[in-house]
């Protein structure tokens, strides 16, 4: 099972640089397992942004925006990986709705999500975006 | 030398800082190659500067593209001149008469005034508490093993205020569990208040700045308010 994840234009490029992406990847990793992670390309400050950000979800051209987001799409598509991290809110409503919409066959999931699963603490009700082999894992 | 005039491009340069041009450009086409928005509504960064230099007003402040494009700022990142591009696209959603801007950003700014919770979603601070108290009952109820798992509400001099995206409140309760345990296990003090405690602003993507300052006001306010030191946005 391999997991992604998404740089959020905002924490990184925008605010905190490459160092958050850094210490982003350090949770990610100690998360699901080194072997397990696979980066995305490009990554970190040089990231593309999913299309989520600047009010697009709420701006009205639907279309326009998967377009954008089909980008992303392929970015993640590329990566091969079951799982899409995606630490900011924006970046899970997008992903999540241009995997659904291009057929991708990964899930898109918040990171507090796999941080409680990996400590064994992720409840039954908090499990909406995990895939069936996650699901049930530690209940 | 900076001027300050009516056209566009004079408006948009005095929103630069210092010897800042959009004349420097040298029309390398990083920023277009390297933008997912390229080639939507028939522009891209380029094409818009360009065409801010050539003082193309008139389609510059009617282009929907400036709704399509997310501010993701990556064009500024690869420019090698350093070009503020998003800030010339932000500077266009002003010149929208407000009834024609999106009324999805218009609609939800205008809740968020409505309530000084800040919600984009017109949550107010008692929808806020009762959602909160409800969620951590009931984990507490069926999940035994979180018996001591706790939520601070408008608590006084707490490290961290907390702020949370409506979203989740509104429409998903239990995903805000999983960062309350986070907390809970790295022995956090934080807390939430029940006014100001929306993360969303789309005040800002609506280029209203009157509003977006008000908002951003309210939320300050509420953070100094319960004298916290830190101010956690997770959005
Ligand atoms: S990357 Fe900068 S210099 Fe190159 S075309 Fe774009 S704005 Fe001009
Ligand atoms: S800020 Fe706008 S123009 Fe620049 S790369 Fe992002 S979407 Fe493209």
């Amino acid at each position: 099972m391999t997991f992604t994840v998404q740089d959020p234009c905002q924490l990184v490029r925008k605010s905190l640089g490459d160092d958050v992406a850094d210490d982003l990847r350090f949770v990610v990793k100690t998360v699901v397992g080194e072997e397990n992670f696979i980066d995305m390309h490009p990554n970190r400050s040089n990231n593309y942004c999913c299309g989520g950000g600047g009010g697009a979800l709420q701006g009205g051209y639907p279309e326009e925006r998967r377009e954008y987001g089909r980008i992303k799409f392929r970015q993640i598509e590329a990566t091969g990986a079951d799982y899409c991290i995606t630490p900011c809110h924006n970046c899970h409503s997008q992903v999540h709705d241009i995997t659904e919409h291009f057929g991708g066959a990964w899930h898109t999931v918040h990171l507090w999500t796999l941080i409680c699963l990996s400590l064994g603490i992720l409840g039954e009700n908090e499990r909406a975006y995990l895939g069936p082999d996650l699901a049930e894992l530690g209940l | 030398m900076k001027r300050y005039g009516n056209s566009f491009k004079e408006q948009a340069l005095a929103l630069l800082p210092g010897d800042a041009n959009y004349d420097m450009c040298l029309t390398c086409g990083l920023c277009s190659s390297g933008c997912p928005a390229t080639g939507l509504a028939d522009m891209d960064p380029r094409k818009f500067l360009r065409m801010a230099a050539l003082g193309m007003d008139e389609q510059l402040a009617t282009t929907d593209w400036v709704w399509m494009c997310t501010m993701c700022q990556r064009c500024t990142h690869v420019c090698p001149m350093n070009i503020d591009i998003p800030k010339l696209v932000y500077h266009a959603r002003t010149l929208w008469p407000r009834e024609k801007r999106p009324k999805g950003i218009i609609g939800s700014c205008d809740v968020a005034m409505k309530t000084d919770t800040g919600s984009a979603m017109g949550a107010r601070p008692e929808d806020f508490e009762f959602v909160v108290e409800d969620m951590l009952e009931e984990v507490k109820e069926t999940q035994p093993e979180q018996a001591d798992l706790s939520v601070s509400m408008n608590r006084t001099g707490a490290k961290f205020f907390l702020n949370q995206n409506s979203r989740e409140p509104m429409t998903e309760p239990d995903e805000m569990v999983p960062l309350w345990k986070i907390l809970n296990v790295v022995g956090a003090d934080w807390t939430y208040s029940s006014v100001g405690w929306a993360a969303e602003n789309y005040c800002m993507f609506a280029a209203d700045e009157e509003a977006w300052e008000k908002i951003v006001r309210t939320k300050v306010k509420a953070v100094e308010d319960l004298n916290c030191e830190v101010w956690l946005n997770t959005e």
